[in-house]
């Protein structure tokens, strides 16, 4: 075991709403590779940015190589040493490998960049590494697994004493993963200290010498890899503790119709055989880690994006959907994840946003009833509690759960009855997100029926009445609510096919 | 917040009504009118206005029409070739064919809406930039209008010969003195397209799909439909400003008009419509134009022609835009 290169000790930070980090400790040893496990949102993610200067930490220090530091930008992190090899890839798909590699920081020949020395220089990096790519080709003609490999040599061609691999293998085939194992184990030989931040359990064994877990901006404990079982971290990963009642059995009485019925769906890579059916006044958990394929999963069900095959029957009757616009008209509505990108016309008024999905049902002929307009946006501001000074405000100026009562009051107003719920939480302070579960309770008694997708588990044990779980894109699991807990739901999420 | 409502409740009843930027564009409106008039006593003359009102129709026309692809985010290049090549055709009809001026008149709206709807489809179906598009359109109509024409200058009636009744739709002579009655046309048209701009489920829509297309895709609105909407009104109004052209100069030069686009766009966005889309006004628009025929109309008085013209209008214009991104940096934070 190596000597502590890096400590990280006392690390706080809070976004608005959320405290992301409370008082994180963390050591990475020279010659190890660290496991940093956790839920979506645990803070692994903020933790490994605070350290690579991407976000200013509140309080706490960092310690490298015995001297306390502090990074202002990633730039500076990378120049001490430390790099992080990023989930989504930042290469430039049109230059070649050596170009990308040292990008910035060019060897010159006079005015000019010196490309022979460059190609050299990168030839020499792939050699150490044992690579075979050839510095000269086009990155965007490489596979994501060699691009990644790209995004290593040029890590080490900084000199780097630590590097943090950021959920590297999503994206990877087997072979791929392979290979980027072993080009980790020779990292570790060099004393590299190596960070490895993975939802894989299976991989966590492979690759890792000790696990850090972490909860909710916790560090909840550090171990080795090879004493602790699969069964123990995740255990750890979602804490026996129980934050907010689960509930205890589903709602839905048991001859309620079935009102969608979804028969093999698929949908590229991320949509594959999925099957399910929806019943009256019941609220359908679609649990699984980022990645999974739920979201991909109603955006076809939905007609956002096209889909290869699948049957879709709505109240018995079998529909066609190939745009969001046939969807409607059968009755469905998506609230997306991302509110303001596909959700809202930010700069415009909460009465405009309210009526755009049956504007036909406000207008006299070619006209908008402007009255009948404002009375129905008024209308549902009041019930559904949300806080504005007027309906002529623009959304952009609301917070996001009032924002999130203005979509749901838009869907409302068009008469959805199958409504699909994408992380309705999201970037929702507690108690607007209390009003918003308290608002889902009150849709299905009143007869809609709700399929929400969330990622945080407290949420799904909390709301559903069932609840599916996927995994790269099929559905591993089915569980009754009065059977699901944390840990199976975790199970079917990890279970790779 | 608070702040914000504060700030709303000092706003005047004036900019409130019209907005801020519509109220500096009056000033400077105000002020250009004010500078020419004292440097230059050949521009007190009412001839000027007459001038002045010439130049405006056509591009006033079609900056009415392509406010609504600005509109949508998206922009339409083709207008300005695209009324020399409609009108072109129009004078075929007339002077080759024999044709009544009216049915050149059918002649030239149809043209006109064909490449309007043209556009729309291929932007809105294929999902290609309306930029890339409507400039491919622009030198493909270009291109039609010399091969149409045969590279002869087009020709409508003039003044005494037949059908040049066509002439008397943007001004009459009463006892010697030329009256512009098109900007009766013009003022009707401006509020008929506020109107639908403000009032109509179709300018709702194309609003919409400037603020943001795809949360209007996805609240089950045939986004498809109204994008080509939107390119429909630009091609009518192209089709207008033709016959506005042919009807107020009567000779037409096959292969010219590349730039008069530029001009309507620029009035658009002096008037206030957002490049990045979502926000404008027909009133606007017309101020914006107001702007620029007046620098057109006015500069060569004061002595400054054309390359002159050019580059004041460029100033302007970053002015104008400079204005749009405070507004917009205001809003964002």
């Amino acid at each position: 075991m190596g000597d502590i290169i890096l400590t990280m000790k006392g690390i706080d930070k809070t976004f608005p709403g959320v405290h992301a980090l409370d008082h994180v400790d963390l050591e990475i040893r020279r010659g190890e590779v660290l496991a940093l496990v956790g839920e979506n949102g645990a803070g692994k993610s903020t933790l490994m940015k605070v350290l690579t200067g991407i976000y200013k930490k509140d309080s706490g220090t960092i310690t490298y190589e015995g001297h306390p530091v502090e990074f202002n930008n990633p730039r500076e992190a990378q120049d001490a040493g430390i790099v992080i090899v990023h989930q989504e890839l930042n290469m430039i798909g049109h230059l070649t490998v050596a170009q990308n590699i040292f990008i910035g920081r060019e060897p010159r020949n006079g005015p000019f960049i010196d490309d022979a020395k460059m190609n050299a220089d990168a030839e020499k990096l792939f050699q150490e590494l044992n690579i075979e790519i050839d510095p000269k080709e086009t990155m965007s003609r490489l596979t994501v697994g060699r691009q990644q490999m790209c995004e290593i040599a040029k890590a080490i061609s900084h000199r780097a004493k630590i590097i943090v691999f950021d959920e590297p293998s999503a994206a990877l085939t087997d072979a791929e993963i392979a290979q980027l194992f072993k080009i980790i184990r020779d990292l570790r030989k060099k004393q590299l200290g190596i960070v490895y931040i993975s939802h894989r359990m299976d991989e966590i064994n492979q690759i890792t010498d000790r696990v850090t877990v972490m909860r909710d901006g916790h560090n909840v404990g550090t171990m080795l890899t090879s004493k602790s079982s699969k069964e123990d971290i995740i255990n750890r990963m979602v804490g026996r503790v129980i934050y907010e009642n689960p509930k205890a059995q589903s709602n839905v009485k048991p001859d309620a119709p079935t009102v969608l019925k979804v028969e093999h769906l698929n949908a590229g890579r991320m949509v594959q055989d999925v099957s399910f059916e929806l019943h009256k006044g019941e609220i359908l958990g679609f649990a699984g880690l980022m990645g999974a394929g739920r979201t991909e999963t109603a955006r076809a069900l939905f007609g956002a994006d096209p889909k290869q095959s699948g049957e879709i029957t709505i109240n018995g009757k079998k529909v066609d959907i190939r745009s969001p616009e046939q969807a409607v008209r059968a009755g469905l509505s998506y609230l997306s994840e991302d509110r303001k990108r596909f959700g809202l016309m930010l700069k415009k008024s909460i009465a405009e946003n309210s009526t755009i999905t049956c504007l036909p049902k406000y207008c006299r002929g070619p006209f908008i009833d402007k009255h009948r307009e404002r009375e129905v946006s008024r209308k549902y501001v009041e019930e559904l509690k949300t806080k504005t000074p007027s309906i002529d405000q623009m959304v952009i100026n609301l917070s996001g759960g009032n924002q999130q009562k203005v979509i749901i009051g838009k869907w409302l107003i068009g008469d959805a009855d199958i409504m699909i719920f994408d992380e309705p939480t999201r970037g929702i302070d507690v108690g607007a997100k209390q009003e918003i579960y308290e608002l889902m309770n009150r849709l299905v008694s009143q007869g809609k029926s709700i399929i929400m997708i969330s990622s945080e588990l407290t949420e799904i044990l909390r709301m559903s009445d069932r609840i599916l779980v996927m995994c790269e894109g099929r559905i591993t699991g089915e569980l009754d609510i009065k059977d699901a807990t944390q840990t199976k739901i975790m199970y079917f999420a990890t279970q790779r096919a | 917040m608070g702040n914000d409502k504060k700030a709303q409740k000092r706003k005047s009843s004036l900019t409130r009504t019209f907005g801020t930027q519509e109220v500096i564009v009056v000033g400077v409106i105000v002020i250009l009118f004010l500078f020419f008039s004292l440097a230059s006593q050949s521009f007190r003359r009412y001839t000027t206005v007459v001038t002045l009102c010439n130049y405006m129709y056509y591009i006033l026309l079609m900056a009415i029409g392509v406010t609504f692809p600005l509109i949508t985010a998206g922009v339409d290049l083709s207008i300005g070739t695209g009324i020399i090549c409609y009108s072109i055709v129009g004078s075929y009809v007339i002077s080759q064919m024999h044709m009544p001026v009216g049915v050149g008149m059918v002649v030239t709206m149809a043209l006109a809406l064909l490449f309007g709807f043209l556009n729309g489809i291929i932007i809105a179906k294929l999902d290609l930039p309306p930029f890339i598009v409507t400039l491919c359109t622009m030198m493909i109509v270009r291109g039609l209008g010399s091969i149409l024409a045969g590279g002869l200058s087009g020709v409508w009636p003039m003044a005494g010969s037949p059908g040049s009744w066509c002439r008397s739709i943007f001004k009459i002579n009463a006892g010697g003195k030329i009256i512009p009655i098109g900007m009766i046309w013009m003022i009707l048209l401006i509020v008929i397209m506020s109107f639908v701009l403000r009032k109509t489920r179709t300018g709702r829509y194309i609003i919409a799909i400037g603020s943001n297309k795809e949360a209007l895709r996805l609240s089950g609105v045939n986004v498809v439909k109204w994008q080509v909407a939107a390119y429909l009104i630009s091609g009518f109004f192209a089709g207008l400003a033709a016959i506005a052209y042919a009807c107020t100069f009567s000779n037409i030069t096959p292969g010219t008009g590349a730039g008069l686009e530029l001009d309507a766009i620029g009035g658009a966005i002096i008037g206030g419509t957002s490049m990045t889309g979502g926000s404008g006004s027909i009133f606007g628009t017309f101020l914006g134009v107001l702007v620029i025929s007046l620098l057109k109309t006015g500069l060569p008085y004061v002595g400054l022609q054309a390359n002159w013209q050019q580059i004041i209008t460029g100033l302007v214009l970053i002015g104008a835009v400079t204005m749009d991104m405070t507004k917009r940096h205001k809003a964002a934070g």
